[in-house]
Parts: C-alpha cells; sequence; structure tokens
C-alpha cells in the first residue's frame, strides 16, 4: 500500500508508511468493466486525497469517460468498489453521490434557461433553499467573473463562459469530490487556460479532491497528482515529478508518450 | 422543505419554463388537435352520427364528441415525446444532472413524468380555452372536475411512453414511436368514434379498441369533463398506471442513450 507524504512542496509515495488520517475523497480499487465482449476497464485501482487535484490522464478511448460513469453510477459497477467520502456507491447507492459535484464533458445546462434559473434548478435538485441557493449562486458566479451574466440564457453564452457556468453549478452544494471529465474540450487557449487555473485553486482553497480527465499534458501542473490510463489500465500512478523520474523521461510528455506506446495509432 | 419536494418542485419548474420559452413547442402542441376539431371534425360531422351514450344526456354535435378524443390526443403525444426524450439522446444531458444526484432513481423517473403531466395539462387547457373560444364550452365543474383525470391519465400515458421507449429497441426515434403506438393507440380507441361504431365494423378491432388503455384515459376524461366518474375507466387507468410505471422504473437503464458512445469507445 502506497500513502502520500508532502515533501518540499512536492508530494511522493513512500512504502509501508501509515495512511493519511483522513479518507480520501475518491477511492477506486480493482474496478473492472466491460462492454459486450471488449475490457473497457481492467482492475484500476488509485485515490484522490482532499485538497489534491489529480490529473486522468490518457489518450481518447482509454476508458476516462466510461470510469466517470462507474464513478456517477451511470453505469453500474460490478467488479470491484468504488468509494466516495467513504460511502461505497454500491452499498449506500445513490446517497452515496451527495457530496459528488459534476462537470461532464457534453454541456448538460439548459439553453433556453437563463444562468440564474439553471443554477437555481440544480441547487433545488440539491435541496436548497431559494434564499440559500440565491446567495451560493452569486458566490460562485462572482468568483467564476459570471454575475453580471446571471439573467442571460446560456445560449447567448460562449463555450468558455458556458464550462464556467457548468463549473459554478457542480460547486453550489459545497461538494467534497469535484470530477470533470475533459471539461475545456473545444474551448480556445485563454478559456482553456483560465478553467484549468481556477479548478487548481479550487482543489487547495476549498479543500476538496478534484478529479480532472484529460489527454492534454499543459493542463497538468508539476505538483498535481497523475492517474495514467491506457487502454482501460492504470500504466501509473503518483506525483507527476515521481512518474516522470520512474520511466527516465525528461519531461511528463515524454513519460507518457512512454507509457502509452501505441497511442499514435490508437488516436 | 424536505430534499425530496425541493427536487420535485425543481423538476417540475424547470419543465415549465422550458415550455414558456420554447413558444414553438407550444404552437405546436396545440395545432395539431385544433387541426382536427376544426378541420377534420367539420368535414365528419355528417358523415358521423353520435346517439346518446353517457356521459352525454342530449344531442351533441361531432366537435363536441371528440373533445375529450383530442384531449387524449395531446396528452399521448406528449408523454411519448418526454419519455423517449429521457431515454435516448435528445434529453440525456440533463437526465445525466437527475441521475447524478443523492436521489433515487424511482423517484427521479416519477418526477420528471409529472414535469411531463404538469405541461400537458397547460396544454389541455389552452386547447379548451380555444374551444371555447370556437363555441364549444363545458360545464365550468367540468373544467375543475378534468383536472385529476388528466392527471392520472397523462401519468399512464408517460409510464406508457417509458416503458415503451426502455424495452423496444426498434423504437428509437419518434416517427417509430408515432406509426407504431400512437397512431394504432389513438385511432383504436373511442377518441374519434364511440365504440358501439367501431363494433358494427368489425367485433376485432371492437375488443382491441376495449383492451386499449387509452381508450380508458380518454373515457376517464370525458366522464370527468360531465362531472360524472365512470369506475371502469378509473380502475383501468391506476391499473397502468401503476403497472407500467413499475415496469419502467423496472426497464430503465441510463446506459441505454448512452451506448452508442460506449460503443464508440470501445471500438477507439
Amino acid at each position: 500500500m502506497v500513502v502520500l507524504r508532502a515533501v518540499d512542496g512536492q508530494r511522493e509515495r513512500v512504502a509501508g508508511e501509515p495512511q493519511p488520517a483522513s479518507r480520501p475523497a475518491l477511492a477506486v480499487s480493482g474496478v473492472s468493466f466491460t462492454y459486450k465482449t471488449e475490457r473497457v476497464l481492467d482492475e484500476v485501482t488509485f485515490a484522490v486525497e482532499k485538497g489534491r487535484f489529480t490529473a486522468l490522464l490518457g489518450p481518447n478511448g482509454a476508458g476516462k469517460t466510461t470510469l466517470f460513469s462507474l464513478i456517477t453510477r451511470l453505469l453500474a459497477t460490478r467488479q470491484g468498489r468504488i468509494v466516495i467520502s467513504g460511502n461505497d456507491i454500491r452499498a449506500a447507492g445513490a446517497k452515496s453521490l451527495a457530496p459528488l459535484g459534476i462537470v461532464f464533458q457534453q454541456p448538460t445546462l439548459d439553453l433556453d434557461l437563463t444562468v440564474r434559473q439553471n443554477l437555481h434548478y440544480f441547487a433545488m435538485l440539491r435541496g436548497l433553499s431559494w434564499k440559500e441557493a440565491e446567495r451560493r449562486i452569486e458566490r460562485e458566479l462572482t468568483r467564476l467573473g459570471m454575475a453580471e451574466r446571471a439573467p442571460e440564457t446560456v445560449r447567448a453564452l460562449n463555450g468558455g463562459h458556458r464550462r464556467r457556468v457548468e463549473i459554478a453549478r457542480a460547486l453550489l452544494h459545497d461538494p467534497q469530490l469535484l470530477l470533470l471529465d475533459e471539461p475545456t474540450v473545444g474551448l480556445d487557449a485563454p478559456s482553456r487556460k483560465a478553467i484549468v487555473a481556477h479548478v487548481h485553486d479550487l482543489a487547495a482553497e476549498r479543500d476538496i479532491g478534484i478529479l480532472w480527465a484529460t489527454h492534454l499534458i499543459d493542463e497538468i501542473r508539476p505538483t498535481d497528482d497523475l492517474v495514467i490510463l491506457h487502454r482501460g489500465k492504470v500504466v501509473a500512478t503518483g506525483g507527476v515529478e515521481q512518474v516522470i523520474a520512474r520511466t527516465r523521461a525528461a519531461s511528463l510528455d515524454a513519460a507518457f508518450t512512454a507509457l502509452t506506446p501505441s497511442r499514435a495509432q490508437d488516436e | 422543505m424536505t430534499l425530496y419536494a425541493r427536487a420535485f418542485l425543481g423538476i417540475v419548474w424547470r419543465e415549465i419554463m422550458r415550455f414558456f420559452y420554447q413558444r414553438e413547442r407550444f404552437l405546436a402542441a396545440l395545432v395539431r388537435p385544433l387541426v382536427w376539431l376544426i378541420v377534420f371534425a367539420a368535414g365528419f360531422r355528417a358523415v358521423l352520427g353520435v346517439s346518446i351514450i353517457p356521459p352525454y344526456e342530449t344531442y351533441i354535435t361531432y366537435e363536441v364528441y371528440i373533445i375529450p378524443g383530442l384531449i387524449g390526443m395531446i396528452q399521448l403525444f406528449n408523454g411519448m415525446q418526454s419519455s423517449l426524450s429521457m431515454v435516448y439522446d435528445r434529453e440525456m444531458g440533463s437526465m445525466r444532472v437527475l441521475l447524478t444526484t443523492p436521489l433515487p432513481r424511482w423517484f427521479l423517473l416519477v418526477a420528471k413524468l409529472s414535469a411531463g403531466v404538469a405541461v400537458s395539462v397547460l396544454q389541455v387547457y389552452a386547447f379548451l380555452l380555444i374551444a371555447a373560444l370556437f363555441g364549444i364550452e363545458f360545464h365550468p365543474l367540468g373544467y375543475v372536475l378534468i383536472l385529476p383525470a388528466l392527471i392520472l391519465s397523462g401519468l399512464m400515458l408517460g409510464a406508457v411512453g417509458m416503458f415503451i421507449s426502455s424495452t423496444v429497441r426498434q423504437l428509437e426515434n419518434f416517427a417509430g414511436v408515432m406509426n407504431f403506438v400512437i397512431f394504432p393507440a389513438f385511432f383504436l380507441s373511442s377518441a374519434l368514434y364511440p365504440l358501439w361504431h367501431m363494433k358494427e365494423a368489425s367485433v376485432l378491432l371492437y375488443r382491441i379498441s376495449v383492451a386499449n388503455p387509452f381508450t380508458h384515459a380518454v373515457e376517464f376524461v370525458r366522464f370527468a369533463l360531465y362531472s360524472k366518474f365512470e369506475p371502469t375507466a378509473f380502475a383501468v387507468v391506476i391499473g397502468c398506471l401503476a403497472g407500467f410505471m413499475l415496469l419502467a422504473i423496472f426497464g430503465y437503464t441510463p446506459s441505454r442513450g448512452m451506448e452508442p458512445r460506449a460503443r464508440a469507445a470501445a471500438e477507439a
């Protein structure tokens, strides 16, 4: 069993040390998923600690979206175990999703409703009173620089702003774990940069565990944790520096290429 | 207020807001029954005689007869449309948001069906208002008493729709549902003509029409519109509602709408 400790601002895994007292925001162990005869995920195991930004890095078709569908119970987990903030999703059922905030790869906002209406709708689904929802909507939109866009319909927003609204929505109920499935797909460079920076800040400021699925190396910072998924298997976990060192590569890009050798053909 | 009550209100509120924002959807829902009422009924009033059968106590015009059937048509289209969109991609985004809340799936499906019914009720009252402008009016109490009938029959049709969409793989687009569900259900019912007319033409078709749950939804609404209660129709509507709701909840799998994507991912 490996654990994490902070060393000079970096994190490294040390064998044999006791586990941290706080339970991880997400623990995935031995999860497999087969679609018809195709093994999409194979014995996937990793953890996301609170207050940490964990990048789930993998080429297209690696199984990232399937894994997210299992964590969010959109697909049933038949092999392995997924635990969110101490609750096994199979045993606890839908209640286990209470500490979870999600930003899906596909847009899920209602284009015909205003930004504020979209957020109010979600707040009601999470049981927040109208007044409390209003307070939190202001808080999240202000934080994302979107407060003045609240009365506009989502249709009037560009892709980057829609993504910001989806992030604001995912944070309304103060989640302990935030899942983002390739949230920057289709966005221009400035929007991507702003969203990546915002979510990195969130992890530390709010002590949220973040799992960010991506295939883009430049969205990952040296201090992040990594889970590299390739053809349904976890091929590396740990801090970025650690993964680079383990593969004896010069950069994360080189390490990623070394760990996913047939990536070019797959994509 | 509990999480469940707030979530239920939220789901219904969103559907109603969407309905008011999408004016073309509102108009489309009204145009269909109005064309039947104004064009079809006017043409057929001379052909089809309507004798005095319950709940009617006097001779009525054909336009008056088909009003409950057209109300049923509004609910049938609405129920099928919203159920289909819950299963397949069109509303997959919003269903994902719903299904990843900490609420049980049965509750979310019932709430979503209820939201669809809320919209269909608004459509029905708008239709009745326009019918009144054309001189087809009912007793004021009838307008109130059809409300529970509309809710129950709307839920039943939504549950039937969701069951069909969840289990019959071939019906993954609205054209298929139109041809194989909506049209047979509508024409093999008492919506357009009394069943004794049907019996004269074919006993087999009559029997099919009697067994059709849509017939009973229409009759339940028809009797309520005249401030009367029809126990058989009520029992069939309640029974079908309970049965199909259970089957729909049991048969609903969110991965269904995701299958093409999962397949693509597996093949990538």
